[in-house]
């Protein structure tokens, strides 16, 4: 090992590590700042989400939604692409979810709606990170840009859908008709009932979720796919000489990151909430960034980092509750840490890493060594 | 109909004058090759900052260079990460949008307990409408009576600052030194480097320009336009700032066009809603909501001519080894 | 003479890569003092230090008799030193006058500075013949005029000591020689030059001193008319160079490549390759000489499947191909049994940051034998890339390892391998040396011999001269696109070089 490098393990390990313990001090000072003690918030925030069975039900029910979020960024990060449109992907996924749950849900049972609800939600996140991709593809437009764009055109467009087409009829709330059982997803604790998650709505989605972080482990690192995926993203030259089509990959991975995104949906809407609402994704698309950021774009990464965030939005609830000082923004100010720590600050303990390692690597009679090299 | 078009233009006006100052903003700063998708955040921050202090003081100025400081730490932060670090622009940015959203109403909600609100802005907390001279007396000439003191009279300093910003950015961008070495840092760092001029104090220098304008963008929406601060107050107008930029093709005297276009757009929606237009018929808000992300995307799409972003934006600089 | 520059002992590191060690150097004011050196042996380091662009970690930099520090650019602008980089640091969006003055605008406001400027321009004209308008944008000017830019910037800031580093390598032989006569009546008015080159005839051409560069270190400084080519060959690479490969001479056979009118266009619409025919008969060399940007590039790449031609046919082992009309990409030429070596392994060959097995397949990872339907079969990419390792020499052997961590000459190896155990019947080889140590170099030449040998089809390219020379059986020059003449490798350096120059046959047949 030559100096100016770390050993894997600290590449891998520590130093996500040092980040987000940074993200968690700053955020302790935020509480002491607002005149709180950061300890009983930890303390609170741990026992709120892991303490008891419905607080763990309601982490894993926020962590299904960022795991897929969480890995819709990660793929299209393997092909060096930004999606900032997660928010806007799973937002209009619900659509395909809510159109197949009206269709059958009183004509068949969950279990006969659900793969029309995979397809539909996947083909509606993907549909809308479709013209971004293209645009990127084959005009240069580059999709951060338009993904915020497509962010904003979405919500305008689901709330005028809502609200004059597919809303209930003689209803003020922008909302469709409340799902039969046929397009309800069964909770967890009805299939598991030794659980006792009480009345959080962690359903199969969360298994679902799960069996697509696997997904995209087998497409990233075991397939043909995933390999011209991360040819493309490591170096676009070296794609084309081989033989890649960068335009097409570009196109399928977005398609892909936005069906993940889209399949959100299935969580909140057929899980959950049982009918289409507006702003149902509430900001949870935009914290698979911090997710995927922070599981450095593997799946395994991501599971547990939804899990964590999970912790943080279902302990953040109690806290709030607690500590009425400590709102549930206080969420969002850790999510902008660990974005800014984990991702945009990545490198930031590097050097000083590496000289303590360069110093330990070497006593004093390595010096001369080095400089006969 | 003459007056309600003079009603358009004048919110037309207002409406864009936070876009402006925003989409100024980004300007300085992604000319010289930092992309700022943090706007909205630094926007957000400085509006709860002017509201606090404004409130505390009673005076306009203080909030108004509260806002301005909020923004341009969020700003150093920005630079920090981007220039200092190297790290990822955008995700720079996102951070902040969060940071901003999730601060301002968690210390909103602590220190005045009225659920991410601050309270009602005291007298000389806030800014004015200024009434220009004779505004009154040539109000009923024809045409241009109305043109002078419903559209040019009544609007507050920050509006005239906003639209005195853009000829004096043109200047600065063109015919100054700085500006000219601003330029060259977003379209070749490189360049700047080896003629002896440190890229990294160039760079934090444009980023520092982006906080004061955020900074009196936000300024304006919580000590001018209202009288307070409101959770998540920006609702996406640093966005739609950044659209306009595109939408510029980085341009001053284009950044003020394009804002105002979008700001009409805004203003239209206001004037129409619930209307219906002969021959048309009812057109959703939701179009005219939508219309300047549509318009931004079309641009972007190399439609109707090609943004083409300074070169180096985006890209850390980093001394090459050769 | 006195000394316009003086270094003494000075050490800079890179991590682990001693970079420039104890270099001592004394440069005489208003000489043309050369540097030569292979690539990587420190050249452009050490110049980089003396421009401020990093500082040494050690030894002393003496200017006019003063010890001074030359913490960042603009100290060394200020003690008079300028510096012509290899890539141009220009804004291209910019005037000509804009990139002139960046840096030196003389003031707060622009107008000031750029009036100056103009009328320096015009003295700097008049008194170096050095002529350019002030207002062209530098994206509309030609190579030799961008140049020629960087040159009067350096000139506007006072500089008596200009640094240029490898100026030729972009420029055809006449504009070469139109930079020489510049530098002469530089140096004539008493400013001293340092040329830092890899080309031994510019060094005997222009300077009046010059000093070899060898891994980091300077070996030995000459007068310039005391010295040879041979003799700096030597010392450039610490023993006697091999110049000639050791092969026997070939047997062609039936023509394997054929390439008819091939007309191919940039992303700008220019158009770099001009109606260019050839063919490469089974088991011969066809060497592509000519300077860098005359269309080689695109040529291989059109070849390869990477660019799309505008009209011509290329037609490979008897299937007659329409690029113009019906595009084939890398994967679809590799299908017709086509192996590529690109120019630039790092931006093209290799994905750095993947593992050695990954590369071993790069634009293979379709193949049958490394997949299982959609899914990649791994225990067979690792095993084929175990085997090129071994049969290669690759070191380390481990096909795990980061590809970013193995010696040029050993990525270079690695696309090698790749490419030619596919055994494609036509292999396009680009560059194959660039930045391999020699001991890389020889294992690499034999084994394109020994592929000819086996029958294949071979066309190489290459900016050095005498790799083409000693490694084709037949040597076409290319000049502004076209292929200007056809040598055998045997004809002289000389004659070559005015082809390259874009003297082609048909005016050498006028003269």
């Amino acid at each position: 090992m030559s100096a100016g490098q770390l050993p894997r393990w600290a590449d891998l390990g520590l130093i996500p590590l040092l980040n987000l313990t940074a993200a968690f001090l700053v955020s302790g000072l935020v509480v002491l700042i607002i005149g709180e003690n950061p300890i009983e918030v930890v303390q609170i925030l741990l026992w709120g989400s892991l303490g008891f069975g419905e607080g763990i039900g309601f982490t894993l029910f926020y962590a299904t939604n960022f795991i897929f979020t969480g890995l819709a960024v990660a793929v299209a990060f393997h092909a060096g692409l930004f999606n900032i449109g997660g928010e806007g992907q799973a937002y209009v996924g619900g659509l395909g979810v809510a159109a197949a749950c009206l269709m059958l849900d009183s004509l068949v049972p969950w279990w006969v709606t659900l793969p029309f609800v995979i397809l539909g939600s996947a083909a509606a996140g993907a549909a809308w990170a479709f013209i971004p991709a293209w645009l990127q593809a084959k005009r240069g437009s580059h999709v951060v840009i338009t993904t915020i764009m497509f962010n904003f055109i979405a919500a305008s467009m689901m709330v005028y859908l809502l609200v004059n087409v597919i809303g209930k009829e003689g209803s003020m709330q922008p909302e469709t008709r409340t799902f039969e059982d046929g397009g309800r997803l069964p909770m967890l604790n009805d299939i598991f009932p030794f659980f006792d998650f009480g009345t959080a709505p962690v359903n199969l989605s969360l298994i679902l979720a799960l069996l697509a972080a696997f997904g995209v482990w087998l497409l990233i690192w075991r397939t043909r796919l995933g390999y011209a995926i991360r040819t493309l993203g490591a170096n676009a030259t070296a794609a084309v000489y081989a033989g890649i089509s960068p335009a097409r990959i570009i196109i399928i991975t977005m398609m892909i990151s936005g069906g993940l995104a889209g399949m959100m949906a299935i969580n909140e809407i057929m899980g959950s909430q049982h009918r289409l609402l507006i702003e149902f994704v509430s900001g949870y698309g935009f914290v698979g960034i911090a997710v995927a950021l922070m599981g450095r774009g593997h799946p395994v990464g991501i599971v547990l980092a939804a899990i964590l965030f999970g912790m943080l939005y279902q302990g953040g609830a109690e806290l709030a509750f607690e500590i009425p000082a400590v709102t549930r923004d206080m969420i969002l100010v850790i999510q902008g840490l660990v974005i800014l720590f984990a991702g945009a600050l990545e490198y930031m303990f590097r050097p000083a890493l590496i000289r303590i390692f360069t110093f330990a690597r070497t006593p004093a009679s390595a010096a001369p060594a080095a400089a006969t090299k | 109909m003459f007056e309600t078009l003079i009603l358009i233009l004048d919110s037309t006006v207002r409406l864009s004058t936070p876009l402006l100052l925003a989409c100024l903003a980004g300007l300085y700063s992604e000319r010289s090759g930092v992309v700022d998708i943090g706007l909205e955040g630094k926007m957000l921050g400085a509006a709860f900052g002017a509201a606090c202090v404004a409130y505390l003081t009673a005076n306009a100025w203080l909030g108004l260079a509260a806002g301005i400081s909020v923004a341009i730490g969020l700003s150093l932060i920005h630079g920090f990460a981007s220039i200092t670090n190297r790290g990822n622009q955008i995700v720079s940015g996102v951070a902040i949008n969060f940071l901003a959203a999730g601060l301002t109403a968690l210390l909103g909600q602590a220190w005045f307990g009225q659920g991410g609100r601050t309270p009602s802005l005291p007298d000389g907390g806030r800014f004015r409408e200024i009434t220009l001279p004779f505004a009154d007396s040539v109000a009923s000439v024809p045409v241009l009576g109305p043109i002078y003191s419903g559209l040019l009279s009544g609007h507050n300093i920050l509006v005239y600052g906003a639209f005195l910003a853009v000829p004096f950015t043109w200047w600065v961008l063109f015919r100054t030194r700085f500006g000219l070495r601003l330029r060259a840092v977003g379209e070749n760092p490189a360049a700047v480097d080896t003629a002896g001029i440190s890229v990294t104090f160039l760079r934090y220098r444009a980023v520092i320009i982006c906080g004061v304008l955020c900074g009196m963008a936000g300024a304006y929406l919580a000590i001018a336009q209202s009288s307070g601060f409101i959770k998540d107050m920006t609702a996406g107008k640093g966005f739609i700032a950044l659209a306009a930029l595109i939408f510029a093709k980085w341009k001053p005297v284009n950044a003020m066009f394009a804002c105002l276009l979008f700001g009409f757009l805004d203003a239209v929606a206001i004037r129409l809603q619930g209307q219906s237009i002969p021959g048309v018929g009812e057109v959703p808000v939701q179009v005219f909501q939508a219309l300047p992300y549509v318009l931004t995307v079309i641009l972007l799409a190399g439609f109707i001519g090609k943004a083409i972003p300074p070169k180096a934006s985006g890209i850390p600089y980093l001394k090459e080894r050769t | 003479m006195t000394a316009a520059i003086e270094l003494r002992k000075i050490n800079k590191s890179f991590g682990a890569v001693h970079a420039n060690k104890n270099i001592d150097l004394v440069v005489g004011k208003g000489s043309i003092h050369g540097i030569i050196g292979e690539n990587g042996a420190g050249k452009s380091t050490l110049m980089s230090i003396l421009y401020g662009f990093y500082n040494a970690d050690s030894g002393d930099i003496i200017v006019d008799g003063q010890k001074v520090t030359i913490a960042d650019s603009k100290a060394a602008i200020s003690l008079g030193i300028g510096m012509v980089h290899q890539h141009f640091m220009l804004v291209d969006t910019f005037s000509v006058l804009e990139n002139i003055i960046l840096g030196a605008e003389d003031g707060t406001l622009l107008s000031g500075g750029s009036d100056k400027a103009r009328k320096e321009l015009a003295r700097l004209d008049a008194d170096y013949g050095l002529k350019v308008d002030p207002d062209a944008l530098i994206e509309d000017l030609p190579v030799g005029l961008q140049q020629r830019v960087e040159i009067l910037k350096a000139l506007y800031r006072g500089a008596e000591v200009l640094i240029l580093d490898e100026p030729t390598g972009v420029l055809t032989p006449a504009e070469a020689d139109h930079l020489f006569r510049i530098l002469e009546v530089l140096r004539n008015q008493g400013k001293t030059v340092l040329l830092i080159t890899h080309k031994l005839r510019e060094i005997m051409a222009i300077t009046d001193t010059v000093s070899v560069m060898r891994r980091g270190e300077i070996v030995a400084t000459r007068k310039t008319s005391e010295t040879s080519m041979e003799e700096l060959a030597e010392l450039m690479v610490g023993r006697r160079v091999l110049l000639t490969v050791d092969k026997g001479t070939a047997a062609p056979g039936a023509p394997v490549l054929k390439v008819e009118n091939l007309t191919v266009t940039d992303a700008r619409g220019v158009t770099v390759v001009k109606n260019v025919s050839f063919e490469v008969r089974a088991g011969e060399i066809v060497g592509i000489a000519g300077v860098s940007g005359n269309g080689q590039s695109e040529l291989l790449e059109t070849l390869a499947g990477i660019r799309h031609p505008k009209s011509g046919t290329v037609t490979i082992g008897g299937e007659v191909l329409d690029l113009a009309h019906h595009p084939v990409d890398a994967a679809g030429m590799r299908a017709k049994s086509v192996g590529h070596v690109p120019e630039d392994r790092h931006r093209m060959g290799l994905v750095t940051s993947f593992a050695e097995y990954e590369n071993a397949i790069l634009g293979y990872h379709d193949d049958p034998a490394y997949s299982k339907g959609p899914f990649l079969n791994l225990a067979a990419i690792k095993e084929a890339a175990k085997g090129e390792i071994a049969k290669y020499d690759i070191r380390p052997p481990n096909p795990m390892l980061k590809t970013a961590n193995f010696s040029g000459g050993n990525q270079q190896k690695i696309v090698l391998a790749r490419e030619i155990e596919r055994d494609p019947s036509v292999l396009l080889i680009g560059q194959p040396t660039r930045g391999v140590d020699i001991g890389a170099i020889e294992f690499i030449h034999k084994r394109i011999v020994e592929l000819r040998d086996a029958g294949k089809a071979i066309l190489l390219v290459s900016v050095e001269l005498d790799e083409i020379r000693s490694m084709s059986d037949r040597v076409l020059v290319m000049f502004d696109g076209r292929i200007v003449g056809e040598r055998l490798p045997s004809a002289s350096e000389g004659e070559i070089g005015l082809l390259m120059a874009g003297v082609d046959d048909a005016r050498t047949a006028k003269l």
